[in-house]
Parts: structure tokens; C-alpha cells; sequence
């Protein structure tokens, strides 16, 4: 009951860029302060006996691989809000969400393929997990592509839902690519059943770098939603002056009334 | 039950009539593949082992060719909006209009793959094995292209953004249709194993395009 009416509460645009306002600051705060934690940690995290110093790419391409899934997530409840409750925020969230994923998508595959080039010899391998975030990446660029191409934001957040949802049939793909076939990407090795393999030595700063991802995105993710709710505001307030002007100027059919108004 | 088979029976008659445009999808998988030796060369022996990839795309960018089609006449005269008013359930409406456009579009090509596999030194397993996968695969690309079609008819738009959107969708159709054939002929792998999963993909399409389709046909069009 509590949730559903911070839900409601949070409909009104106004007062989520109120609440949005205080709450950004704290947040760009704790990412700050974790990001540096993390990657001092990660810094001076012990070397692997196997890969050297490589090891630590670890610490980038890892929470950028999660947050790619889970920023799709993300924007498949924000569909579901948009197709099932009609939450007006809804497809604030899940238009704003769509580039920060494809940045961390784009983040993972480099840091992959980079790390990749001393471990495996190669930038890049047609194996399932790999094969999967790169399908993963063009369907965020679609996306993408399906925001931008109709300019009218309610009828493009319709479409953009079904294909979210549609799209998010390769959420478990990519999270069990590892388990089902048997590839040269290594299977899951932090979240699996009986505890984690890795060492805690890397465990530790793998996490606190993690939570500073998720704090990363929750942050870009609601300047983003803010941006797009006042670009809404102004594309409609254009759009009343237009019609405003062309009223105007039918009216008296004058050049100055135009300049006037 | 009955109005589900008039309108693939209609829907069939008007892809097939003049100006429906279903047969030109062969035309262009036929143009397709015979740009590729050009592309590569006429070495038999190369061509024959790309041939299996070859037809596997031809088809698939046949398909997506005719996808286009699939919403947009009904919606420019107006009879897209009748079964959405229908009483039929639209998710069974848009079943059947896919049915009818795979049978009308994609059953030619795969009856046209023996003699493209004829072009591209393709011998009688090899053929066997393109034209069964692409009988098991093409419900797929159909299907899940039919999210495409209702998506770019909501939207106004079509062309281009219909395939960015459904092509990466339609790649695990692409892998294991040309793993299946590849196993056919020469693989380690038996040709069950990636031909099942082709089966389990078009069979999970032929559930969720209906409902994707119907749904944002549903919420689109005004």
C-alpha cells in the first residue's frame, strides 16, 4: 500500500523534480566517494598468479556487463508501467534509461575485447556471451533509433514498450550463455549456487565497484528522466506559442503580431 | 474459426493478385544469391561450402523485404481498423495474418532453394538440408517480424527502422538455421541437435509475435 501511493506520488512530474532536486546531490555524492573507494581497491588488488596485472580490467568490465543487463531491466518494468498502469513517468524512465544502457553495453564489450586481446589472443570471438551483449547493443541502438524516429514522445513510448519487452527474451539468454554452451568465456563465477569461486581479494573491491556502478547509473539515470521531463515541458509550451502565433497571426494576418506574441 | 480462414484466405488471394507483391521476395532471393558469386568469386568448391550461408540470408532479407507489406495495405484502406473492432481476438487475427504471409510469401522460397542450390553447387543432402531448415526457420523470421511490421505501421514509418529492428531479433533464426545445415553436410554436430532448437524458436515466435504485434497494435493506432 505504502509503495503504490510513493508510486502515485511520484506521478506528478512536479513533484518528482522537487523530490529529484534534493536527493541528486546525496547521490553524485555517495557515487563519488564509492568510485574512489572502489578503484583504489581495485588498484591495489593483488595480482592474479595466471593473468598478471590484467586481472584488474575485471573490475571496470564486470559492473559494466551487469548494469547492461540491468539497465534493460529497468526499462522492461518502466514498460510494463507504460503499457499495464500508464504510469505518466513510465516512459520518462524507460526513454532516459535507453542510452546510459547501450553506454554501459558499449563499456562492457570494449573492456571485454580488450581484455580479451592478452587472455585469449584475440579482440573479439563469436562465442555465445559475446555474440549475445552484441545483440544486446543493437537492440539498444534500435531503440534508440525508434525513439528518435516519431516525434510524438506518448506514441513512440508504445511502440518502444512492446519492443522492450519483446527484447528482454535475451536478458536470460545472455546471464545463463555461459552455463548452456560451453564457451571461452568464462562461466559465472560471483553469483552462482555454493559461494562465490573468486578470491576475496577481488571479491571485495569487485562489489564495492559494483554498488558504484548501480549508484553511477541510478543517478545519470534520474538527471536524465529530469532533463527529459523539462525538454517535454518545453517541446509543449513551443508547441502552445506556435499554435498561439499561427491563431494570431490568422486573425489579423500580420507579421507584427507574430513579433508581438 | 470460420472468419479466421477467410481472412487468410483473403489475405492470400491479395498477396498473390496483382500488385501484392508476395512472389517478388523470390525474385529478389533469386537476385540475391546470384549476386554472390559474383561477390566472392565462382569457386565451386568455396561456393558451395558458403552456400548453405548464402541461402540462409537471401531468405531472410526476402522475408524481411516482404514484411513491409503485411500491416501497411490493410491500414492505408482502412480494414486494419475493422479487425481491430472485429469480435475475433486480434492476437488470433494477426496469427493468421502472418500464417498467410508465410504461406504466401515464404513457402515459394523455400520451393525455389533447390534450384538456387542448383546455382550454387550444392549437392542432393545439402539442398535436403537447407530447404528443411528453412521450412522449420522461416515461421520464425515471419513471426517475429510481424512485431517489426505492426510497430513501423503504428509509427507511420517504415523501410529502414522496420529492419534495424527485427534484424537483431532474427539472428538466433540466422545461427542455428545455418548450424543445422552446416551439420547436415559436413558438421561434427548432429543435425538434430540445432535443428530442434530451430523448431523450439519458431514455435516460441508463433506465441510471442501474436501477442507482441496485437498489443502494439492495440496501443497504437488512434
Amino acid at each position: 500500500m505504502k509503495l503504490t501511493e510513493t508510486l502515485t506520488d511520484l506521478a506528478n512530474p512536479t513533484r518528482f523534480l522537487a523530490l529529484t532536486a534534493r536527493i541528486l546531490p546525496w547521490l553524485a555524492a555517495a557515487t563519488a566517494i564509492l568510485l574512489a573507494i572502489g578503484l583504489y581497491q581495485s588498484a591495489m588488488a593483488p595480482d592474479d598468479y595466471q593473468q598478471g596485472a590484467t586481472v584488474k580490467i575485471m573490475f571496470i568490465h564486470v559492473p559494466n556487463a551487469w548494469l547492461s543487463m540491468f539497465v534493460w531491466s529497468v526499462m522492461s518494468v518502466a514498460a510494463l508501467g507504460t503499457l499495464v498502469w500508464r504510469h505518466p513517468l513510465a516512459d520518462v524512465a524507460a526513454k532516459a534509461a535507453a542510452p546510459i544502457g547501450a553506454a554501459f553495453t558499449f563499456l562492457a564489450l570494449v573492456t571485454g575485447s580488450l581484455w580479451g586481446r592478452p587472455m585469449w589472443g584475440t579482440y573479439w570471438e563469436w562465442d555465445a556471451r559475446l555474440t549475445s551483449v552484441l545483440i544486446l547493443f543493437l537492440m539498444y541502438l534500435g531503440l534508440m533509433a525508434l525513439w528518435r524516429a516519431v516525434e510524438d514522445p506518448s506514441r513512440a513510448a508504445r511502440a518502444a514498450a512492446v519492443l522492450t519487452l519483446v527484447g528482454a527474451i535475451n536478458i536470460p539468454i545472455i546471464k545463463f550463455s555461459v552455463d548452456w554452451w560451453n564457451t571461452l568465456h568464462q562461466p559465472a563465477s560471483v553469483l552462482r549456487m555454493g559461494g562465490s569461486t573468486l578470491d576475496k581479494a577481488f571479491l571485495w573491491p569487485l562489489l564495492v565497484m559494483a554498488i558504484a556502478f548501480s549508484l553511477l547509473f541510478i543517478t545519470l539515470h534520474l538527471a536524465a528522466m529530469r532533463n527529459e521531463i523539462l525538454r517535454r515541458r518545453v517541446r509543449s509550451l513551443q508547441m502552445m506559442q506556435a499554435s498561439r502565433v499561427s491563431f494570431t497571426g490568422e486573425a489579423s494576418s500580420g507579421p507584427k503580431e507574430i513579433g508581438a506574441a | 474459426m470460420s472468419a479466421l480462414a477467410a481472412l487468410i484466405r483473403r489475405d492470400i488471394k491479395i498477396a498473390l493478385r496483382v500488385g501484392g507483391g508476395a512472389l517478388i521476395g523470390v525474385l529478389f532471393f533469386l537476385t540475391v544469391t546470384v549476386l554472390m558469386p559474383f561477390a566472392v568469386g565462382p569457386d565451386l568448391a568455396l561456393l558451395s561450402r558458403l552456400g548453405p550461408a548464402i541461402l540462409w540470408l537471401g531468405a531472410l532479407l526476402a522475408s524481411l523485404l516482404t514484411l513491409d507489406r503485411l500491416f501497411t495495405a490493410d491500414h492505408e484502406d482502412g480494414s486494419l481498423d475493422l479487425i481491430v473492432m472485429s469480435r475475433t481476438p486480434l492476437e488470433l487475427a494477426c496469427a493468421a495474418k502472418a500464417l498467410a504471409h508465410w504461406i504466401a510469401a515464404g513457402l515459394p522460397l523455400i520451393v525455389a532453394t533447390p534450384v538456387l542450390g542448383l546455382l550454387l553447387n550444392l549437392d542432393g543432402t545439402a539442398t535436403l538440408a537447407v530447404a528443411a531448415t528453412l521450412l522449420a526457420g522461416t515461421p520464425a523470421l515471419t513471426f517475429t517480424g510481424m512485431i517489426g511490421a505492426a510497430l513501423a505501421v503504428t509509427l507511420h514509418r517504415g523501410g529502414l527502422l522496420l529492419a534495424v529492428l527485427v534484424l537483431p531479433l532474427s539472428i538466433p533464426v540466422l545461427i542455428f538455421g545455418v548450424a543445422a545445415s552446416q551439420a547436415a553436410i559436413s558438421g561434427p554436430l548432429p543435425f538434430g541437435t540445432p535443428f530442434s532448437i530451430l523448431c523450439a524458436l519458431s514455435l516460441a515466435s508463433l506465441v510471442i509475435g501474436p501477442f507482441a504485434a496485437a498489443a502494439s497494435l492495440r496501443h497504437g493506432l488512434d
